[in-house]
C-alpha cells in the first residue's frame, strides 16, 4: 500500500476542515473526517437557542469565503444563496447621526470627509488585495534555497514593488502601525472613525491604539469588503461543504470525538477517538487550532522543546462574545429607518470609546461600555424566527478569555452591561427581549473546542502571519511530525470564514505524496 | 538552603556567594586571589597552579565543585522527560551510574554537555557547566516531571588523583575500592547523607563528594585529615584546566559555542562535529534535534574538533591551525604544555573535511621572551584519545598509590 492508497484522517468539520476534506477526496484520497459536534459546521452553525429562534452561533457575517472554493466546489449547487449581500455597515451614533459606510461612499459625514474617503478607501483595497493575493498560495519559507519559495517570495515583493513609489512608501509605513493614528491623520468624524476602527479590531486582543491594527483591517478587507448573509445562516455555508465533501467521497463522522492523536515512532499512524476506538491513517490532517492539536490531541513530549514551545506562546486569547436575542418585533433604532436596521450595525461611536473598551480586557476585565458588530438576519431570512419576530446576532468585545473574577460571576452583569449598551442606540429594545445569550469566549473555548475561545485560532498580526503562522517549522501545513498536517484557521491565512487554509493545506498534501 | 528568592527585591546584593567551603579555601589561599564563577567565589589558584596540578597527578588535589550548576529531574516521566531532553538513551543509566551527555537545540547544536545522575529509581541529578534551567523548564511541557535547579543546595567536592582513593578508604568509606568508574554511593557522614560518585574532570582515578552545604567545612575537615599523609593539596581552578585538557575533555564556552549563546549560525556545533557523535542516539523516536541531526550526519560535518600533538614545547595558545598547503583550516582553543604526557598538546576546531586522525598539520604559534614576540610554524600531527590515560583510571579496586 503506497501513501497515496492510505487513508487520510481530517480532525474537525468546520468549515477548513470540510474544505480540505473535500479537495483531498477529489484527488482520490480515501478521505473520513471526524467530528466531535452532533452536526458538522465548526464555528460557521446555524443553532436554535430558544424555541423558534435560530442565530449564526458563531461566525455571522459572510466576507471572506474564497470566490475560487465556492465555484470549485459548485457551493452553490450543494443548496448555498445568500439572503442579502452588499451589507452597508452602519456606525451607530447615540444621537442620530448615524454614518452609512458602503465601500468607498459614505452618507451622514461632512464634504471633507467624503473625499478622504475616497482615498482612504481605494488605498486601503489595493493593499489589502496584496494580502488577499497571498491567501491562495502556500506561504514560502525564509533561508531556504526551494524554487518554489523563492518565486513565492519573489512574486509578494513584486506585488509591492508595483505599487509605484508612493503607495509602496505608504504600504509600508501603516502595514504594521495602528489605526488611530491613521484614521486621526485622515478622518474628522468620530462616529466614521469609530466605526472604521472597529473592523481593525473585532474578533482580536487589540485595542485602535495597538499597533498589528492596520493589518487586522487589511486582512478584513482583503476579501473585496462586501459583508453577507447566507439564507440559513452561516450552517448553511458549512452544510453545502458537507454536501460537496460527502460527493466528492469523503465520509463525515459527526460526534465522533477525537481523543488523542496516535504516534509510531516519530510518525502519525491515526487516531484514537474518546470512545477508544483506534482509527488507522498514513495521515492525519486537524482542523482543530495548533495548540488544541499539538499540545492537546498530539502532546508536547511528541515534539521538539523549542517548536513545543513555539506551540505554547502563539497569542490567543480569546476576548470576543457572542450575544444572542430573541426579539418580540422589530427593534428601533434611533434616526434609523427599518431598511437600515437590516445592515451591518456597529457600536463605536468614537475611537476613544473604543479604546476605552479595550482597556479594561488589558487588566482582565469586560468592557463597561463595550463596542459590538450587530446584525438582525431574520430582517433578510425568514427562516430564523417566527413571524413579526427577530434574531439579533451581536459580536462583543472586549470579554476576555481569562477574567479575573471568573465568567460564572461576571455572565449576568456583563449580558445586561450589553443589553444597556443597545438600549442606547435602540431605547425600547430591553422590553422586547423574549430570550437572551451570552457565549463568552470560555463557552466558545468549550463548545467549539477552540483553545483561548479565540475565533481566529491565534490573533491575525504581522508576528504570525504568512510563514509565520501558526509558528515557523509549521508553515507549510505540514508539521515536523510526519503525516501529522494542519488545515485550520490556525495556518495561513487565517481565521474568518475563507476556507483558504483548508484548501492550501489540501494542496500541499496532495503534492507530498507527488514527490 | 540557599535558593536564590528572586521575588525578593534586595537579590542582587547577594548575586555572589561565598562557597560553603569558603572558610576554609580563605585560609589555604595563600594567593588571595578570587575569581567568580557563575554565583560563586572561586579559587583561580591556592599557592602555584603547577604544584596543584602536580598534586592532581601524583597525589591528590581537592577542587571546590559547588558552583557548577546541578539541577534535580524527578517525577513519574523523569526518564522520557530526559530522553527527550538528551541526545543519549538515558534508559540505559541504571540507578546508581552515571553518564556523560550533551544536550541540542531543535536545530541539533549543542546547547551545553553535562553528567546525569541516576541518584535512585527514577532520580537524577543533571550537572552543566552553564546555567540550564529555562531550557529544561521549557523542555518539560508535556511531562509529569518536576526539575529544579539545585545549585545552592548541594556542596561538592572533587577530589582526584592517585591517592583518591586511598584518602576516602581513611576517611571511612567502606568499600569505596568497589565503585566502578561512572558508579555512584551514599554512605553516613555524621547523620546527614555523603554521596560519592567515581566520576571527575581530570581523566584519571577520582571521586566527587556530594552533600548538604551545612556539612560542608566538617567533609572538608575529615578529607585534609585523611589525607594529610596522602599528599592531599587544595587545587584551584587553572591546575584543573590542565588536567582536563591532558583528559582531551572539552569546555563549554572554550572549546565550542553553547547555542543559545551563538548569534552567529555558523559558530554553533553539532555533536558530530565535537566528536561526540556516540552520545547521539537515533533509536530513540523523538529527542530535541533528532531531525536536524538526522539531515546533518546525512550533510557530514562542518567542522571537526580534533586533539593535536605539537612539535616542540611553546605551548600553542589561540594558535592558527593550516593544512600543510597552507591553508589557514582552523584555530587552537586550548592549549598547554602537557607534564605528564611529555607533549606539546592542544584542542583545536578545524574545517572538515580536515581533521582526520594521523593528519599532519601546521601551527602557527606565537610566543613571547622578555617582551620580544617570536612566532614559529610547528608542525603537528591529530591524535586520537586522551592525550594522558593511565590505567588506575579504570582500576576496580584500584591500587593504593
Amino acid at each position: 500500500m503506497t501513501d497515496h492508497d492510505a487513508r487520510i484522517i481530517v480532525i474537525g468539520a468546520g468549515h477548513n476542515g470540510l474544505v480540505c476534506a473535500a479537495y483531498l477526496a477529489r484527488a482520490g484520497h480515501e478521505v473520513t473526517v471526524l467530528e466531535a459536534a452532533a452536526e458538522p459546521g465548526g464555528a460557521a452553525v446555524t443553532r436554535e437557542f430558544a424555541p423558534g429562534f435560530r442565530v449564526p452561533a458563531c461566525a455571522h457575517l459572510l466576507y471572506l469565503l474564497d470566490d475560487g472554493i465556492r465555484k470549485e466546489l459548485a457551493l452553490d449547487k450543494h443548496g448555498l444563496r445568500m439572503a442579502r449581500s452588499g451589507l452597508v455597515s452602519i456606525g451607530l451614533d447615540p444621537d442620530g447621526g448615524h454614518v452609512r459606510i458602503a465601500g468607498a461612499s459614505v452618507g451622514g459625514v461632512a464634504d471633507a470627509d467624503q473625499e478622504a474617503m475616497q482615498a482612504h478607501h481605494r488605498r486601503m483595497r489595493r493593499f489589502a488585495h496584496i494580502i488577499g493575493r497571498l491567501h491562495n498560495r502556500q506561504p514560502p519559507r525564509l533561508g531556504t534555497t526551494d524554487r518554489r519559495d523563492l518565486a513565492s517570495l519573489a512574486r509578494l515583493a513584486l506585488d509591492i514593488r508595483t505599487l509605484g513609489r508612493t503607495e509602496m512608501r505608504e504600504f509600508l509605513r501603516i502595514a504594521g502601525i495602528n489605526i488611530y493614528d491613521v484614521l486621526q491623520e485622515r478622518f474628522e468624524n468620530p462616529v466614521l472613525k469609530g466605526a472604521l476602527s472597529l473592523d481593525a479590531v473585532l474578533g482580536t486582543f487589540l485595542g485602535p491604539r495597538s499597533n498589528n491594527s492596520v493589518f487586522c483591517a487589511l486582512h478584513r478587507l482583503s476579501g473585496g469588503g462586501d459583508y453577507a448573509l447566507p439564507a440559513g445562516g452561516m450552517g448553511a455555508v458549512t452544510a453545502a461543504l458537507a454536501s460537496a465533501a460527502r460527493e466528492a467521497g469523503a465520509e463525515i463522522r459527526t460526534g465522533s470525538p477525537v481523543a488523542r492523536i496516535l504516534v509510531d515512532h516519530d510518525r502519525v499512524s491515526g487516531v484514537e477517538l474518546d470512545d477508544g476506538e483506534w482509527l488507522p491513517a498514513a495521515k492525519v490532517v486537524s482542523s482543530a487550532d495548533p495548540r488544541a492539536t499539538l499540545h492537546g490531541l498530539l502532546g508536547a513530549r511528541h515534539l521538539e522543546a523549542g517548536f513545543a514551545h513555539r506551540v505554547g506562546n502563539i497569542r490567543m486569547r480569546g476576548c470576543a462574545a457572542k450575544v444572542h436575542l430573541a426579539l418580540d418585533g422589530m427593534p428601533e433604532f434611533t434616526g434609523l429607518d427599518a431598511a437600515g436596521a437590516g445592515e451591518r450595525l456597529l457600536i463605536a461611536p468614537s475611537l476613544e470609546y473604543v479604546e476605552r473598551a479595550f482597556n479594561h480586557a488589558k487588566y482582565g476585565e469586560h468592557s463597561a461600555a463595550p463596542v459590538a458588530e450587530m446584525t438582525l438576519p431574520s430582517l433578510h431570512d425568514d427562516s430564523l424566527a417566527p413571524a413579526g419576530q427577530h434574531v439579533l446576532s451581536a459580536v462583543v468585545q472586549w470579554a476576555p478569555r481569562n477574567l479575573k473574577q471568573g465568567w460564572a460571576d461576571a455572565r449576568a452583569a456583563f449580558l445586561d452591561t450589553v443589553i444597556d449598551t443597545m438600549a442606547r442606540y435602540a431605547p425600547g429594545i430591553r422590553e422586547q427581549i423574549l430570550h437572551a445569550e451570552l457565549l463568552t469566549p470560555e463557552d466558545i473555548e468549550r463548545q467549539f473546542r477552540i483553545t483561548g475561545g479565540h475565533w481566529h485560532h491565534g490573533e491575525l498580526s504581522l508576528d504570525q502571519f504568512l510563514m509565520m503562522r501558526p509558528v515557523p517549522g509549521a508553515g507549510q501545513y505540514a508539521t515536523p511530525v510526519p503525516g501529522l498536517w494542519l488545515c485550520g484557521a490556525g495556518s495561513h491565512p487565517g481565521g474568518g470564514v475563507m476556507g483558504s487554509a483548508g484548501r492550501n493545506a489540501a494542496r500541499a498534501i496532495v503534492g507530498s505524496n507527488r514527490e | 538552603m540557599r535558593t536564590v528568592r528572586f521575588d525578593r527585591r534586595d537579590h542582587y546584593r547577594h548575586k555572589v556567594f561565598p562557597s560553603p567551603f569558603h572558610a576554609r579555601q580563605q585560609a589555604h589561599n595563600e594567593l588571595k586571589v578570587w575569581s567568580r564563577w557563575f554565583d560563586y567565589l572561586s579559587v583561580p589558584a591556592y599557592t602555584c597552579a603547577q604544584m596543584e596540578y602536580f598534586a592532581g597527578r601524583n597525589a591528590c588535589g581537592v577542587f571546590d565543585l559547588t558552583p557548577m550548576t546541578k539541577h534535580r529531574v524527578s517525577g513519574p516521566d523523569a526518564l522520557p522527560y530526559l530522553n527527550r531532553l538528551l541526545t543519549r538513551d538515558v534508559g540505559k543509566i541504571r540507578p546508581g551510574r552515571v553518564g556523560y551527555s550533551v544536550w541540542c537545540t531543535d536545530e541539533g547544536q549543542v546547547i551545553d554537555d553535562g553528567t546525569v545522575f541516576h541518584l535512585r529509581e527514577g532520580e537524577y541529578r543533571i550537572c552543566s557547566q552553564e546555567h540550564q534551567i529555562d531550557w529544561f523548564l521549557i523542555s518539560a511541557l508535556g511531562f509529569d516531571v518536576e526539575v529544579v535547579e539545585e545549585t545552592h543546595d548541594v556542596a561538592a567536592l572533587a577530589l582526584q588523583g592517585p591517592t583518591s582513593c586511598a584518602t576516602l578508604k581513611r576517611m571511612g568509606l567502606d568499600g569505596i575500592e568497589n565503585l566502578t568508574p561512572f558508579g555512584l554511593a551514599h554512605f553516613d557522614f555524621q547523620g546527614t547523607q555523603l554521596m560519592v560518585s567515581r566520576t571527575g574532570y581530570t581523566g584519571d582515578l577520582g571521586y566527587e563528594l556530594w552533600i548538604d552545604p551545612g556539612h560542608a567545612e566538617p567533609l572538608w575537615n575529615r578529607l585534609f585529615e585523611a589525607g594529610r599523609l596522602l599528599g592531599i593539596k587544595p587545587m584551584g581552578s587553572e591546575a584543573l584546566d590542565l588536567l582536563r585538557i591532558e583528559a582531551g575533555f572539552i569546555l563549554a564556552g572554550v572549546d565550542f559555542m553553547p547555542a543559545q549563546q551563538t548569534v552567529r549560525p555558523t559558530h554553533t556545533r553539532t555533536p558530530f562535529e565535537l566528536g561526540l557523535g556516540w552520545l547521539v542516539d537515533f533509536d530513540k523516536p523523538v529527542f530535541n534535534g533528532r531531525r536536524a541531526l538526522l539531515a546533518a550526519r546525512e550533510r557530514g560535518p562542518r567542522y571537526r574538533l580534533v586533539r593535536l600533538d605539537i612539535e616542540g614545547n611553546k605551548p600553542a595558545h589561540h594558535s592558527y591551525v593550516y593544512s600543510t598547503r597552507n591553508k589557514n583550516i582552523g584555530w587552537v582553543t586550548s592549549a598547554m604544555w602537557s607534564p605528564s604526557a611529555k607533549a606539546n598538546i592542544a584542542l583545536a576546531t578545524v574545517a572538515a573535511p580536515h581533521g582526520e586522525p594521523g593528519e599532519e598539520m601546521r601551527i602557527e604559534i606565537y610566543y613571547q621572551r622578555e617582551l620580544k614576540w617570536s612566532r614559529m610554524m610547528a608542525s603537528a600531527r591529530v591524535v586520537e584519545g586522551a592525550f594522558y590515560d593511565p590505567p588506575r583510571r579504570r582500576e576496580t579496586p584500584p591500587l593504593d598509590h
